[in-house]
């Protein structure tokens, strides 16, 4: 599990864990049933306190994301709640809001922005049928 | 995991009002501190801001002209060995016995400590990669800040007293001490107590912080605590102005013109309210860096 931990620009650590846990089980990198690794190991990891990664990872229980189970490990929960949907739409939305402020900063007019994507998305699909 | 709510225990340290000068400088102005069992707390200040002069209070290597020291409830000037029996301590010069090499000095400090965990003594020794024939003196920086902390680990002490651990070390090094941090509080019941003037190090390992200033104590407070109020607001006035209306709350703003970004003490809701009240539009909020909120404090 690949997370990232900066001290930068403010974000409180527990909650860039939280994010990007998120992000990793939006993105399908982590998948339902998966154990995360124990509270310890990741701290030592990302050299961060103990008791952040608990915080996380009450917090991602609390929102359905992860369960605790008997066995003492945290998994990632089932898929297909309503959060899930959600946050993988807030995710595209920090994609679209990047290439909006791009394309206008390119004088790039939002109907071709469209257009290209449609392009861009009649290309994979013929890729994926290739492949 | 230890619990990090205050607890009603009484707190390992105890400093209260304790002021020292040397000559006629103040070195330490009226300090009050409590520092609670288990977890991590950072002290941090920058230089010549009485953090060491406050360690080695604790450590009873100075005595408090006036004012209290308590470690584990007991004076550690009348105390020395139930107090110094028990905590790890690594100096910020290193003061280790040059002439020995690193199996003696590590021989040596056993003999002072009755709980000593000599299989944990090897494997912190292979882990650190510190060869045991090497003469300290000869010892790099990085290797040398190992040694120390290889011995104040040891014994397994219920309190581990850094001071300026990471100082002038490369990054290779700070993990070490880093990761010696996080495994010593994971451990139940310890605690670490560790100075420093690199705020990302802090931010990343405390559970509480105190900022000391020119002798005296500013803020003290558990990390969320002190993350979740400060806030920097950038706000957007209908009109230009030269000098932006007064904020309560806030600690220094900059800017020009209709928009003006302040850095604030204050939650986040409250902040957005005064900013209302004044007939701004808040453009942005965001949280701020330990590094940020301590400027921003020793400069208010």
């Amino acid at each position: 599990m690949l997370i990232h931990i900066s001290t930068k620009d403010g974000v409180p650590i527990y909650l860039q864990v939280v994010n990007q846990i998120k992000y990793l089980v939006a993105a399908g990198r982590l998948t339902a049933g998966e154990e995360l690794p124990p509270i310890r190991g990741l701290a030592e990891q990302l050299l961060v306190n103990p008791n952040t990664i608990a915080r996380a990872y009450r917090e991602l229980e609390a929102a359905g994301i992860v369960e605790k189970r008997r066995t003492a490990g945290t998994y990632v929960s089932d898929q297909g709640s309503p959060l899930a949907r959600r946050e993988r739409l807030k995710i595209l939305t920090d994609r679209i809001d990047a290439l909006v402020a791009e394309a206008m900063q390119m004088n790039v007019d939002l109907n071709d922005v469209v257009k290209l994507v449609q392009q861009r998305h009649a290309a994979l699909q013929i890729t994926e049928t290739k492949e | 995991m230890y619990d990090p709510l205050p607890s009603t225990a009484p707190p390992l340290i105890e400093i209260s009002r304790v002021t020292r000068q040397f000559g006629s400088r103040t070195a330490l102005n009226d300090v009050s501190l409590a520092v609670p069992r288990g977890g991590v707390f950072g002290l941090i200040g920058g230089n010549g801001a009485g953090k060491t002069t406050l360690i080695k209070h604790m450590m009873g290597l100075l005595k408090a002209q006036q004012g209290s020291v308590r470690v584990f409830g007991l004076d550690p000037i009348q105390h020395p060995v139930e107090t110094l029996g028990r905590i790890g301590y690594l100096s910020e010069e290193r003061d280790l016995p040059d002439w020995m090499q690193v199996r003696e000095l590590i021989r040596y400090t056993q003999a002072f400590y009755p709980n000593w965990d000599e299989a944990f003594a090897e494997e912190l020794r292979q882990t650190f990669d510190l060869d045991a024939k090497a003469v300290v003196r000869n010892l790099s920086r990085g290797q040398r800040a190992r040694a120390g902390l290889l011995v104040a680990l040891a014994h397994r002490p219920d309190l581990l007293v850094l001071d300026e651990p990471s100082s002038g070390l490369d990054p290779v090094v700070r993990r070490d001490i880093l990761g010696a941090i996080i495994r010593t509080i994971a451990e139940e019941g310890r605690t670490v107590l560790f100075s420093s003037h690199l705020l990302d190090e802090v931010e990343r390992v405390a559970d509480w912080v105190a900022i000391i200033h020119e002798g005296r104590i500013l803020l003290t407070a558990s990390m969320d605590e002190i993350k979740d109020r400060h806030r920097r607001l950038t706000l957007r006035f209908t009109e230009s102005v030269d000098r932006p209306p007064a904020l309560v709350g806030a600690l220094s703003f900059e800017g020009a013109g209709t928009e003006w970004t302040y850095i604030c003490s204050g939650e986040s809701r409250q902040l957005r309210l005064a900013a209302e009240a004044l007939g701004a539009t808040v453009v942005d909020d965001a949280s701020l860096t330990l590094d940020e909120i301590f400027v921003s404090r020793i400069q208010g």
